[in-house]
């Protein structure tokens, strides 16, 4: 659309602006109207600044989309604007259904600006269902009857500036018997945000704020006047007292003694309107006729209180909503990957970007001595070990200040999934309560785009299979209500976050039957399982509880795809289960992805990078110490016994380790699961960047990716959580994974060349 | 080179604007335009005392202080009250329209608008800014 228009890069630009903000503007209305069912279910009440926040959110919506050509969104946004309209004008009432609707209307917000990159179909048909339901929605929009009454001395002018919703605002708080306030304020142009902040928080709490209006002449460059119009059930004493500051001053404004007739304030004349002025000074009496005088006076028009049937009532049946779509075949993934970064953040990397300069500039000097010999040998080494110094510490601390512009709070993607869990529930006809702890918790940007559709997937699965219906539940004793809580929290160099359900919990004997039915594994294999063995069925391919834990129609989520998702971002899934109590999955992840500090260790002659984050200790190997239990290898370690894999042997590697030459064990843990590393050589600690592998070896099990070193080697670096899931398996199934390993290591171009 | 001053909450419309008014078709038609962004009502205070500007272009649904107010501000200051005033707003409606010149703006563009509209519209108040600036007659209303 606008590629007739500005410059070619100002136009992309713009549209990379659009579908930024056109995100944001869709995570802000799902997390508004959370706060809206919130307050609906908890007090049967709602703030009313939320649902004009989800007003303005979709009326912004609708002016972008109309911008950038996105004519399907501008549309819904367009009927969506009608019905929250009428919500936030009281014309029609906010009920489960309507709140149904707007929680839609979020979903299809997201797949249709994934639409417009082109990435995916547009889901036209679902927008015509909502389209069509909304237009029921929508109040008749009847000719307000504008009944004057005689009301409070105002500048007419006042009321040529109000928008609507203001108005209405004034005319509420009015009719709820709030008297008007008018605090005059002075801000200064440099403080105002958080001057204006802290005045907005002082004012909450006694009532609501109108309108701002500016005051002053607009030539004075340092100062802002204000005069803020508020509705408070307070008297100005007790206001003031709340309110202070060095220029603030607070008046009730007079009440006009009687009522008089005056043009309706909804088409203000122009002449009026144009009056200059502010909002009145206090005339000298409450004499109507003394402000009528003066020809500044205005009565407000108050619209008599929404009769019943005004609100109209919606009759909406379940089977007139739209059938959602379902929630467990979309994608809560963001649709852009901006992070929002405060600037200080990038002014302190921007001193370090300074630092490094310095460093440069010291260099070139440094160089150009020694061309000219102006400096000897033995000061050279020493000058450029110093600047070597500066810059290893300067380059660390802007390592360290690019991955905390990478961090973002996981609260990010628990918020799309409270939406999902309001959503299946109710799909379900399930009372689900979600709890969250550790919000707060950051971790890479890039992990936190990836982990939405699995934490859904788990979501999905504890209210599909695990949270009990409401009889059920009050059979047994427990609260009708189910709860499944999402905590987060980190733990030393990892994230760890746990879906944990009190639902009816997995009967590991069941879930051994139902995994030897499935063909999952044999009856000899099941008989051999820990019971923690047999819960980490569920992440099999092919699994389904359906059958063991309730009977009601799942959709057959795949956990295993959990579990792939979660090993591609480095990290592991646990599972543990009470019958009767619920279920608990816990997720283990790094917290970033972007550098990360390795071992370095020799193995067959070639180096791999052992990520330190997984790494407790590296002990020499006394093979006396090793013995072998069933089919494993175990080591013995300060009285506790320890598996080990010879990594030598389990990649398949041939040529023969010198034999004279000790070994060394990397004790390697995820979790709590721990595994020794066996390796010839410990080589040092390095930064690195990780690089996938090439498609070719994409789907290799066992690596992380590859990592150059500088110096022309190359390095694979290995995927601890992978390579422990795979040793540590059952005995049969580890041997086939050893052979599998061994025949794909074999294929390995990459271990060949290295 | 003309200055321009946009108050405008959504920040990909302001993108929106600066490309088409810094684009070389416009630069073609008014000899070229630089584009200030004011995020808020707030923002565009803070930045009308560094004017003049040849033209200023607002949004009417704006928190705290919405656009109406801030025309009223403006038309109110010594220093602006004849720069041109474009608004730019979905409110579309005829009684929006009058209320918006009734506080003393001198254009009025419904959104969404396509590039050519909001060239037309800038072009032709920076045009009448100009006239009425050399005294050969006010700044008349579109």
């Amino acid at each position: 659309m606008l590629e007739g228009g500005g410059g070619r890069e100002g136009a992309d630009k713009a549209r990379d602006e659009f579908f930024n903000e056109a995100q944001e503007l869709v995570d802000g209305l799902g997390r508004d109207l959370l706060a809206l069912d919130a307050a609906l279910k908890k007090e049967g009440q709602f703030d009313a600044e939320l649902i004009n926040d989800v007003f303005r959110g979709v009326h912004t919506l609708k002016g972008l989309s109309g911008l950038f050509g996105a004519t399907r969104m501008a549309g819904l946004s367009h009927q969506l604007e009608d019905a929250l309209d009428d919500l936030r004008l009281g014309r029609i009432e906010l009920t489960a259904a309507v709140l149904d609707l707007l929680f839609q209307a979020v979903s299809l917000y997201t797949r249709l600006l994934t639409a417009e990159k082109g990435e995916l179909p547009e889901p036209a048909q679902e927008v015509e269902e909502l389209l069509s339901v909304l237009g029921q929605v929508s109040a008749r929009r009847a000719g307000a009857s504008v009944g004057t009454v005689a009301q409070y001395d105002l500048d007419p002018g006042l009321f040529g500036v109000l928008t609507e919703y203001e108005e209405h605002r004034l005319r509420t708080t009015i009719q709820q018997g709030l008297h008007l306030h008018r605090i005059r304020v002075r801000f200064s142009l440099a403080t105002i945000d958080s001057a204006l902040d802290e005045l907005k928080a002082a004012v909450r709490p006694h009532g609501e704020i109108i309108t701002y209006l500016p005051t002053g002449s607009g030539t004075d460059a340092e100062t802002i006047d204000l005069e803020i119009l508020m509705a408070s059930a307070e008297a100005p004493d007790r206001l003031r007292a709340a309110i202070q500051g060095p220029n603030v001053s607070i008046d009730e404004v007079p009440r006009r003694a009687s009522a008089s007739a005056r043009p309706s304030l909804l088409a203000p004349r122009p002449a009026e309107a144009r009056v200059p002025g502010e909002f009145g000074p206090v005339p000298p009496g409450p004499s109507a006729s003394a402000a009528a005088d003066r020809g500044r006076a205005a009565s407000l028009a108050v619209e008599p209180q929404n009769p019943a049937g005004a609100a109209s009532s919606m009759g909406l049946s379940r089977a007139a909503v739209p059938r959602a779509a379902a929630a467990g075949e979309m994608s809560l993934r963001s649709i852009t990957q901006t992070v929002r970064v405060d600037i200080r953040k990038l002014d302190r990397l921007m001193t370090i970007v300074g630092e490094l300069a310095i460093v440069k500039t010291a260099i070139a000097k440094l160089s150009d001595q020694a061309r000219t010999r102006a400096i000897g040998p033995r000061e050279l080494a020493h000058e450029l070990q110093r600047l070597n110094r500066t810059f290893d510490r300067h380059l660390a601390q802007m390592q360290g200040g690019i991955l905390e512009v990478r961090m973002v709070p996981l609260g990010q993607a628990f918020d799309k999934l409270a939406r999902i869990v309001r959503q299946i529930s109710r799909e379900h006809a399930r009372e689900v309560r979600l709890v969250v702890t550790g919000a707060e918790t950051e971790i890479d940007k890039l992990i936190v785009e990836e982990l939405s559709d699995p934490l859904m997937h788990m979501i999905r699965n504890a209210i599909d299979h695990g949270i009990e219906s409401r009889e059920d539940r009050l059979r047994v004793g427990k609260p009708p209500i189910g709860t499944i809580a999402l905590n987060a929290f980190q733990k030393a160099n990892h994230v760890v976050i746990e879906v944990e359900d009190d639902g009816a919990g997995m009967d590991p004997t069941a879930l051994a039957a139902a995994a030897v039915r499935r063909g999952v594994v044999s009856a000899e294999e099941a008989e051999a399982m820990t019971s923690r063995e047999v819960m980490a069925l569920v992440f099999m391919p092919g699994f389904t509880t359906k059958e063991v834990v309730t009977d009601l129609s799942g959709r057959g989520v795949g956990l295993d795809v959990v579990k792939t998702n979660i090993a591609k971002l480095g990290g592991v899934v646990d599972i543990a289960s009470d019958v009767g109590i619920g279920t608990k999955m816990t997720i283990t992840l790094p917290i970033t992805l972007a550098i990360i500090n390795v071992l370095l260790v020799e193995i067959g002659g070639r180096l791999f990078a052992i990520p330190l984050a997984n790494v407790d200790e590296a002990i020499a190997l006394d093979e006396t110490h090793v013995r072998a239990i069933e089919s494993r290898e175990v080591l013995s370690v300060r009285g506790a016994s320890l598996p080990i894999a010879r990594l030598q042997r389990l990649f398949g590697m041939q040529r023969p380790r010198v034999s004279h030459q000790r070994a060394f064990v990397v004790i390697a843990q995820v979790a709590d699961r721990r595994l020794g590393l066996v390796v010839d050589e410990l080589v040092g600690q390095r930064d690195i960047v990780i690089k996938p592998l090439g498609k070719s070896l994409a789907g290799t099990r066992g690596f992380a990716g590859a990592t150059e070193l500088g110096d022309q080697r190359v390095a694979l670096v290995i995927d601890v959580a992978a390579l422990i899931e795979e040793v540590l398996a059952s005995a049969e199934t580890r041997r086939l994974a050893q052979i599998e390993n061994e025949e794909s290591s074999r294929r390995h171009p990459a271990l060949r060349r290295a | 080179m003309r200055r321009v001053l946009v108050a405008e909450d959504s920040v990909s419309a302001r993108a929106f604007v600066r490309a088409v008014l810094e684009g070389p078709e416009f630069a073609g038609r008014s000899g070229g335009c630089e584009v200030l962004e004011a995020s808020s009502g707030f923002d565009a205070m803070r930045l009308l005392p560094r004017g003049p500007y040849d033209l200023i272009i607002t949004d009417i649904n704006m928190t705290d202080i919405n656009g109406l107010e801030l025309i009223r501000f403006i038309r109110k200051s010594a220093h602006h009250a004849s720069t041109p005033l474009l608004v730019i707003s979905t409110l579309r409606g005829e009684q929006d329209v009058e209320r918006g010149l009734a506080l003393g703006a001198n254009g009025y563009l419904g959104k969404p608008f396509t590039p050519e509209q909001l060239r037309e519209a800038c072009e032709r108040l920076i045009g009448a800014g100009d006239t009425a600036r050399s005294g050969a007659s006010p700044a008349g209303r579109p």
